[in-house]
């Protein structure tokens, strides 16, 4: 049996899991990277728009704030995030990007002068200040109060994918790539590591570790139609789940990009939009601003993506072999604004539309695209009932997005998580000695080496490509932008009925070493039940909130559904996972639920909301000196690492 | 897009080194053409229902991150965003990329490559105040302009098409190559990292770095991101002509 000690281990080689790696290793832990791939690759690099964190800088920043993005983040979540994380991140996010400005991202800068940019369709001139000359610019995005979005051209992800792994790279972690965990080795409540494969050779490794996080982003390719690359296919949140005792949250919050293109559903970035790019319908009208007059194309993205489908399903789309879809127009930016700052748009334009967006309109419609959902942590970023499990990025849900993340707002996550959980990691590996017995390791390395044998045998069955397939459909078709009861009762029926079938897997091609078939019989069956997870809590969910859109419950209902949705699936052969629920307490939130100001304001309101209202009014008055750090302490009083808890500078602004 | 269908034929290279007794060899797969069909999609289909054994990569299949480079009949490429339609007689030849590791079939070790090349030319920031700097402060200015120009040369991808193209690194293994010259080019450029020339040429300054460099230029015309070797190297050349 090969076995691997280390003290922190990282499952995840994308901008989350690096980020914690370099902590634990700051710290001098011994730390050991996995990765299904090189780590540059991961899908952090796809990220083109840039990342939330409120600097000021540019003119239209100016007067930004954490206080801002805060109420920005926790309306775009639907008031379905925890204010306590969602705090905690936008104190970190300025820090994190300066952070990363000094390990070498080559962020876009403020130029003082004249600029001209395009915003509600006009073409108007900025002055940028000369005192923000040369500081980190930011672009605007849906959903924001401010320009927001630090960015990089249009290669945000890339850029900070780049500058991690060289960090990494320059601090010797080692990343081991083509390996995929299958399994976590855990033992009376505590989790001591994982079993993993070798892509290559197919051998079977059993890495221990003190703390182990899984970084392994989204669940994306649990729908057909996903701006995710092929292998966020969850298996990271797969793996904590068929531990029986992890649980995860709110799976059903799956999120849809307004503007994937049709018909391979690659992103057009958000900066298409923010930078001025409007939506047109099949009679070249400009539509959103009848739906939401006052953000129009910048209104939050699952609002956009929704009246994206309903203008469609009036009959204003564009027919095509595929499905109808609408259209993006750029073209006003001009020919050197996208050349310059959405190039890869363009790129991808030309490569695999055979068109010049700067002349041409471009073929897009809803897309999934993000999974709010994952493995519940607490702000620490531990697993609240599997202790040395912790988990960071869009796999996790730490739950700064609620029921609907910011654009911006993910790769941020990514590195202020990565931050802060990072501490708290290598604060576990300070506090807690390697216990484990052998005979623990056997037990789980003899069941996933029985799993892979038994595939190996196995003569006929069912063909995983093929339920790979009908899983995607049922997704797509029932438990998509628009849900509803039958439907979704329905796609949970269809998935169990899947789920039998895959236990019956077989191969074609019958070896154990790189076969990419074996692969996919071994994350078939646990795709199929994270889509369980995500159906049935989709279907017992009778609310609207966010991205979860049901079209019998239009409410957001704050009375009965202001909780987190919590999965675990105990017993491996039952039929269903079970759910229960977390409630989010109101008398403890920095800002009471309240409206999102998008269309009517459709709220069954929680008895707590005017309570707590009245009594923030309270303690702000009794608190006449107070400045806004002060009162957001006493209302909000938040977990973090020491060395996070200073304030942020801004230009003209200093400290305050 | 045209609308009549047509039938591909895919010569594929494939040998599997894990396994015992394989030996290299071409196999023809058919299938018909789609609207707007790739290779990352054709390559899925023949595996999906031809041959589930056959090995390739594909992460972000857009284009961004490098991982899919492939000989396309004849010229090294990224296979996700290579359209069939792009040729004409229907007969489409892809062989691995030459110069990686093969881990099977199509499937080339890129990554312990690339990897090797960042820790060869140190592709970070050196700067021993780089971990010291005061994060709630405001960050370092830099000149728009230099940020514009470094992002530039940092749009590499790591695919490897340059290293596969390229002749000197056909006769010298150890030839940093092309992919390694923009890295370095990139940090030169930036003036958060304070090497010197000196230190510079320690790293390229021989006939495995630059100087070993024949302008072919293999590098610059297969390059997905259109990368500027040219100018690249020759101004790397002669910033390390003027160091001895
Ligand atoms: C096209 C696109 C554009 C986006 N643009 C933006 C944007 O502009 N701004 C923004 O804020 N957000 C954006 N997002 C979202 C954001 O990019 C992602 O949420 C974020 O990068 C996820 O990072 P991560 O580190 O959590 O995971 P990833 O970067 O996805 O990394 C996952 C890692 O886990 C590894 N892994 C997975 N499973 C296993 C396993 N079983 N064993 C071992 N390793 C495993 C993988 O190899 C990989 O290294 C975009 C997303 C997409 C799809
Ligand atoms: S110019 Fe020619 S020899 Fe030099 S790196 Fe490019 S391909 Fe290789
Ligand atoms: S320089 Fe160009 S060809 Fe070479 S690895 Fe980078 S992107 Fe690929
Ligand atoms: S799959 Fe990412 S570049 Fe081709």
């Amino acid at each position: 049996m090969k076995v691997i000690y280390t003290d922190s281990l990282v499952i995840g080689g994308g901008l989350a899991g690096l980020r914690v790696a370099i902590a634990s290793m700051q710290r001098g832990y011994d730390t050991i990277v996995l990765s299904l791939i090189p780590a540059k690759r991961s899908h952090s690099a796809a990220a083109q728009g840039g990342m939330q964190a409120s600097l000021g800088a540019c003119i239209k920043g100016d007067g930004d704030d954490e206080d801002i993005h805060f109420a920005d983040t926790v309306k775009g979540s639907d008031w379905g995030c925890d204010q306590e994380v969602a705090r905690a991140f936008v104190n970190t996010s300025p820090k994190a990007i300066r952070q990363l400005a000094a390990w070498g991202v080559p962020w876009t800068r403020v130029r003082a002068g004249d600029q001209d940019v395009v915003i509600n369709n006009e073409k108007v001139t900025i002055t940028e200040k000369l005192e923000s000359h040369g500081l980190i610019s930011a672009r605007d995005f849906g959903g924001t109060k401010k320009w927001r979005t630090c960015f990089t051209a249009d290669g945000a992800g890339h850029t900070m994918l780049y500058a991690m792994d060289n960090k990494a790279i320059q601090m010797g972690i080692p990343v081991h790539e083509r390996k995929e965990a299958l399994a976590l080795i855990h033992d009376d409540g505590v989790c001591y590591g994982a079993i993993v494969r070798d892509l290559i050779t197919g051998d079977l490794i059993a890495y221990i570790a003190k703390a182990t996080t899984i970084a392994t982003g989204g669940y994306g390719r649990l729908y057909s139609v996903t701006t995710n690359a092929v292998i966020s296919e969850g298996i990271g949140n797969a793996i904590a789940l068929q531990t029986g005792i992890a649980s995860l949250g709110n799976m059903e919050a799956v999120q849809f990009h307004p503007t994937g293109i049709v018909p391979v559903a690659i992103l057009m970035t958000e900066g298409c939009r923010g930078d001025g790019g409007l939506l047109l319908d099949k009679d070249g009208y400009r539509f959103m601003p009848d739906y939401e007059p006052a953000k129009k194309e910048l209104a939050s993205r699952d609002v956009v993506s929704r009246r994206m489908t309903e203008h469609m399903r009036k009959g204003k789309g564009i027919p095509s072999r595929y499905g109808d879809h609408l259209w993006l127009d750029i073209r006003l930016l001009g020919r050197k604004h996208i050349e310059k700052n959405l190039r890869e748009v363009k790129e991808i334009c030309e490569y695999f539309l055979g068109i010049d967006p700067v002349e041409e309109l471009i073929p897009v419609r809803p897309t999934q695209h993000y999974s709010m959902g994952g493995i519940r942590t607490k702000p620490t970023g531990e697993s609240p009932a599997l202790k040395g499990l912790f988990s960071a990025g869009e796999a996790a849900c730490w739950d700064m997005h609620g029921f609907n993340r910011l654009g911006g707002n993910s790769v941020a996550e990514t590195v202020v998580a990565g931050m802060i959980v990072g501490e708290y990691v290598a604060d576990y590996c300070a506090a807690n000695p390697l216990n484990i017995s052998t005979t623990t390791i056997e037990h789980f390395m003899k069941q996933e080496e029985k799993k892979i044998t038994d595939l190996l045998m196995k003569e006929f069955g069912e063909n995983p490509f093929e339920l790979k397939a009908a899983m995607q459909k049922v997704m797509m078709d029932k438990v998509g932008i628009f849900r509803n009861g039958p439907d979704l009762e329905q796609a949970v029926e269809e998935l169990k009925v899947l789920n039998q079938r895959a236990k019956n897997i077989a191969l074609r091609n019958r070896i154990s070493s790189s076969n990419p078939e074996l692969v996919e019989a071994i994350r078939v069956p646990m795709m199929i039940k994270l889509a369980q997870c995500v159906a049935y809590g989709a279907f017992l969910r009778t609310e609207s909130r966010g991205a979860h859109a049901r079209e019998d419950y239009p409410e957001r209902n704050d009375k009965d559904w202001l909780k987190r949705t919590l999965t675990t699936w105990k017993d491996e052969s039952a039929d269903l996972p079970e759910l229960s629920y977390e409630e989010l307490d109101v008398m403890k939130m920095e800002m009471p639920p309240g409206s999102r100001g998008y269309g009517v304001d459709n709220i069954v309101h929680h008895p707590d909301t005017k309570k707590r209202t009245s009594q923030i009014e309270t303690i702000r008055e009794a608190n006449p000196g107070a400045d806004r750090f002060e009162i957001s302490e006493i209302l909000n009083p938040i977990t973090i690492p020491e060395k996070f808890k200073g304030k942020n500078e801004r230009i003209g602004r200093g400290f305050k | 897009m045209s609308d009549y269908e047509r039938i591909l034929k895919f010569h594929i290279f494939r040998y599997n080194p894990q396994k015992k007794g394989d030996k290299p060899r071409m196999v023809t797969y058919e299938i018909t053409e789609a609207p707007g069909m790739t290779v990352f999609i054709a390559l899925n289909e023949i595996r999906e229902q031809q041959d589930p054994s056959i090995q390739f990569d594909f992460v972000c299949r857009a284009g961004i991150c490098g991982s899919c480079a492939m000989v396309i009949n004849g010229q090294p490429t990224l296979a996700c965003r290579t359209l069939t339609s792009k040729y004409e007689s229907g007969e489409i030849k892809l062989l691995p990329l030459p110069g990686f590791e093969l881990i099977g079939d199509l499937s080339v070790n890129t990554g312990k490559f690339m990897r090797a090349m960042s820790e060869r030319v140190e592709s970070w920031i050196h700067d021993t105040n780089a971990d010291m700097v005061d994060y709630n402060k405001l960050e370092e200015r830099m000149d728009p302009d230099v940020a514009d120009k470094i992002y530039e040369l940092e749009r590499c991808v790591e695919c490897g098409c340059c290293v596969s193209a390229c002749a000197t690194k056909r006769m010298r293994p150890d030839f940093l190559s092309a992919v390694g010259f923009m890295r370095l080019a990139r940090f030169a450029l930036d003036p958060r990292d304070k090497r010197t020339d000196e230190e510079f040429y320690e790293i390229m300054g021989d006939d495995d770095g630059v100087f070993g460099c024949m302008t072919l230029l293999g590098c610059e015309d297969y390059c997905p991101k259109d990368l500027p070797h040219q100018t690249q190297i020759a101004y790397l050349r002669r910033k390390m002509v003027l160091v001895k």
